[in-house]
């Protein structure tokens, strides 16, 4: 399996505070990777690199290499608008947009210039049926999205994220804002996505960590302390904390 | 009972408006006043009719609404998504100072800049006009407009702007795509706002407008629901005909400002149930 | 990105861009225009005389005095009655119908026209007690009810539920609470209410033509009351458009703008102080 995005030595501060040290990763293709840690360890601080959405904090610098198949990010030639048509997010709390469902989903492609109307369904009706919730939806796609439940508005959120034809999706703690049936339905359908989509989620919920993904990174306090296959770092840890991290003694 | 006072005095305000208001429409006839077309007060045979008054108050208010509320909705999107904190707090200082400048001032300047150079650039015989109206007019909006769509856009939450960026959009993009859309009912309040202060200024239109009660035409001397009544108010005498037309003018005026607030509530419980 | 989507970018940037600087473009013209052409003609004569027919001279003493005079009568029957209503809509009222209309009512007023203010003043006050600065006071008393009930309201609102469960367990009557819990609370709106409401007094002026009509003589306050008297405002009117004394007029507009930038600076520095005290 290849890598589709690595890093290098990557540091990021938010002003004099230094939130991310010396990241070293590699992700592979087509793969789930959780990222775990306590609050404040530099987790979201790291997706929200990998698609530079953190340019937009005036006080922020970064260090270091992020290279996306094979290219860094930071460098000038990157469009960071391509960029992040080709790394899509998905947030902590669903954030649709005050618009019909159908103008959720039709958003990202419209942004990026398809007008046909033909070409939008089309778009629309596959990303809705990727992210698992065409059949709730069908009959009502011209309804605000706002009215959906919580589940059903990540869902879409995902869907918002899938119809632009990423290959890679960033998940910063999407169930977080979830009950339990709406969070296993989620998951459910991540480990669908794995065979089109890369996958890179922040997690608090170790069992979630273990249930869906193939590898995971343990970050504390801006430190990669291990990264690797899932089921090794959680049966024999190679570092002392993460031991103690992911049995419970802190965090 | 303290708390009761402002009911009174829209209660007081309604009263007196329609008492006073109405006896003069019923002796003219409510066709006759509201539709017809010559305004001669004190002719030997009068005639009170106040469509003149009618159209050039929605003209100009229109025509300020067109002038003003682009201008205003642009630079309220500027400073409240993309100027730094210290070009937007002095901005904010000019527009409120914009805010507060007395109506007669703007009328003043009106009078002497703007009624000369509309004479010159268009070369008619007389500046004084409803396009200088119109012109005044949209100045003095423009602070209501920019100030109640910044407070509109400003509560756009952010996690609409993050998730459009997310999506490779770019940040004007996302502005004008997501984060108006979604501070649409503020904005129209504010536009709504706007309407409400254009149609019931006088000072400033009387000094620019001409005052002569025409059809509207932009080049032509006309006068407003408003002036219509400030400037005869002055000469016309107690319980005259004259006199309760005025009123009568006042009254329609008067009918068209509580259409526009309920236009008002309509749009800013919108924005609440949000 | 497709050229189409920098062009949609460029142009929306353009066009802020010039609006915003037409905007403060706007804002620098007038002030320069009306200093340039006012400031020369202020006079100490102009100010502290009145005007007189046999000296041909004109001077807006009266002008000054009447506009002080309107500022305090109206500050003294606006205040108890404003912040009185708003204390009782957040303190007492508890049927929440009179709230809402009571609210409505407020925003109503707000949004009625200064004309139709002036037309009722004129019914009711000038025809009890003659067209008189008092007239108009009265008027603008109802035109300000709503700015200063709204700014004592909303920093009524500020002042935490805690302090007043606070001083009630203390076992404090409603009265005393009120006094002093609440009252001092509500101190920086009824501050930002009243600079706001001379800002408004200041610049009216169709409200004021036929209720304090336009006289320019020489009264002491309570004389003044009395009669009929123009402000700065008015006697700018007057003296731009029918005496055609455009000189006076923009001296007059050159104290307005600097009244006018005064009334901001405060009220943005009252916020501010306020501001400061309540962090702490």
């Amino acid at each position: 399996m290849s890598e589709i995005i690595t890093t290098k030595d990557l540091c990021l501060w938010y002003g004099d505070n230094q939130a991310l040290k010396n990241i070293n990763l590699a992700i592979p293709e087509k793969s789930i990777t959780a990222l775990i840690g306590p609050s404040g360890c530099g987790k979201s601080t790291f997706i929200k690199t990998l698609n530079r959405m953190n340019d937009l904090i005036p006080s922020v610098k970064i260090t270091g290499e992020v290279n996306y198949k094979g290219r860094n990010i930071f460098s000038k030639d990157t469009d960071v608008n391509e960029l992040r048509r080709d790394i899509g997010m998905v947030f902590q709390k669903p954030n649709p947009f005050p618009m019909s469902i159908y103008d959720n989903v039709a958003y990202g492609p419209r942004t990026h210039g398809i007008t046909s109307r033909v070409k939008l369904n089309e778009i629309v009706e596959q990303a809705l049926k990727d992210a698992a919730i065409w059949d709730e939806v069908s009959d009502r796609l011209k309804k605000n999205a706002l009215s959906l439940s919580g589940g059903q508005q990540q869902r879409l959120c995902i869907a918002r994220a899938l119809a632009v034809k990423p290959e890679v999706l960033l998940m910063d703690e999407p169930t977080s804002a979830l009950d339990p049936i709406s969070t296993s339905r989620i998951e459910e359908l991540i480990l669908q996505l794995k065979e089109k989509y890369t996958i890179i989620i922040v997690t608090h919920n170790m069992q979630q960590a273990v249930r869906i993904s193939d590898n995971t990174a343990f970050f504390l306090l801006g430190d990669l302390v291990e990264f690797g296959k899932t089921e090794k770092i959680f049966s024999q840890p190679k570092d002392k904390r993460t031991e103690d991290y992911i049995t419970g003694r802190f965090g | 009972m303290l708390g009761l006072i402002t009911v009174g005095c829209v209660l007081l305000i309604t009263i007196y408006l329609i008492i006073s208001g109405l006896p003069a429409i019923r002796e003219i006839g409510f066709v006759k006043f509201l539709f017809g077309k010559r305004w001669a007060s004190t002719a030997a045979e009068p005639e009170y009719g106040i469509l003149p008054f009618i159209l050039t108050s929605i003209y100009g208010t229109a025509g300020a609404i067109i002038l003003g509320v682009p201008i205003g909705f642009f630079t309220a999107v500027y400073l409240s998504k993309i100027a730094n904190k210290k070009v937007r707090s002095v901005i904010e200082a000019a527009v409120n100072l914009l805010a507060g400048i007395p109506s007669v001032v703007y009328g003043l300047v009106g009078m002497l800049v703007l009624v000369p150079s509309i004479r010159k650039i268009f070369s008619v015989p007389d500046g004084a006009s409803l396009l200088a109206a119109i012109i005044v007019l949209a100045i003095m909006i423009l602070p209501n407009i920019i100030k109640v769509s910044i407070t509109a856009l400003d509560a756009v939450p952010e996690e609409y702007e993050d998730a459009s960026l997310a999506l490779g959009a770019t940040p004007v993009e996302t502005y004008f795509k997501v984060s108006v859309p979604a501070a649409k009912s503020g904005i129209a309040a504010a536009v709504v706002l706007g309407v409400g202060r254009a149609i019931g200024e006088a000072m400033a239109v009387m000094m620019v407008a001409g005052n002569v009660a025409n059809m509207p035409s932009l080049f032509e001397s006309v006068r407003f629901l408003t002036t219509a009544v400030a400037s005869e108010m002055a000469y016309s005498s107690p319980g005259s005909l004259q006199r309760n037309a005025l009123f009568s003018i006042a009254l329609v005026l008067y009918l068209f400002i509580m259409l526009i607030n309920a236009a008002l509530n309509f749009f800013l419980k919108k924005d609440k149930e949000k | 990105m497709s050229k189409k989507r920098k062009f949609y970018i460029f142009l929306m940037r353009s066009i802020m861009i010039v609006t915003t600087a037409f905007t403060a473009i706007l804002v620098l013209f007038l002030l320069a225009y009306v200093f340039i052409e006012g400031i020369p003609n202020i006079t100490w004569e102009l100010l502290s005389t009145k005007p007189s027919y046999l000296e041909e001279r004109i001077g807006i003493l009266p002008d000054i005095l009447n506009t002080v005079y309107i500022v305090i009568a109206t500050l003294i029957f606006l205040l108890p009655l404003g912040v009185g209503a708003a204390i009782y809509l957040t303190e007492y009222a508890r049927n929440q119908r009179v709230v809402t209309t009571i609210e409505y009512a407020a925003e109503t007023l707000s949004g009625i026209p200064s004309i139709i203010y002036g037309l009722v003043g004129m019914l009711v006050f000038s025809n009890n007690f003659g067209t008189s600065l008092l007239a108009g006071a009265l008027t603008l008393v109802i035109m300000n009810l709503p700015t200063i009930m709204r700014t004592t309201q909303e920093s009524l609102k500020t002042v935490p539920q805690s302090y007043r469960e606070g001083a009630f367990g203390l076992g404090a009557g409603k009265w005393r609470v009120i006094r002093t819990v609440v009252i001092p609370g509500c101190l920086d709106g009824v501050i930002t209410g009243c600079i706001l409401s001379i800002g408004r007094i200041l610049g009216e002026s169709a409200a004021l033509l036929f209720t304090a009509g336009f006289a320019h003589a020489l009264n002491n306050f309570f004389t003044g009351l009395r009669s009929p008297g123009a402000t700065l405002t008015v006697a700018l009117y007057v003296y731009a458009k029918e005496e055609g004394e455009f000189e006076v007029a923009f001296a007059i507009a050159a104290i307005l703008m600097m009244l006018t930038l005064l009334i901001n600076l405060s009220a943005t520095l009252v916020g501010k102080y306020f501001a400061k005290r309540k962090n702490i």
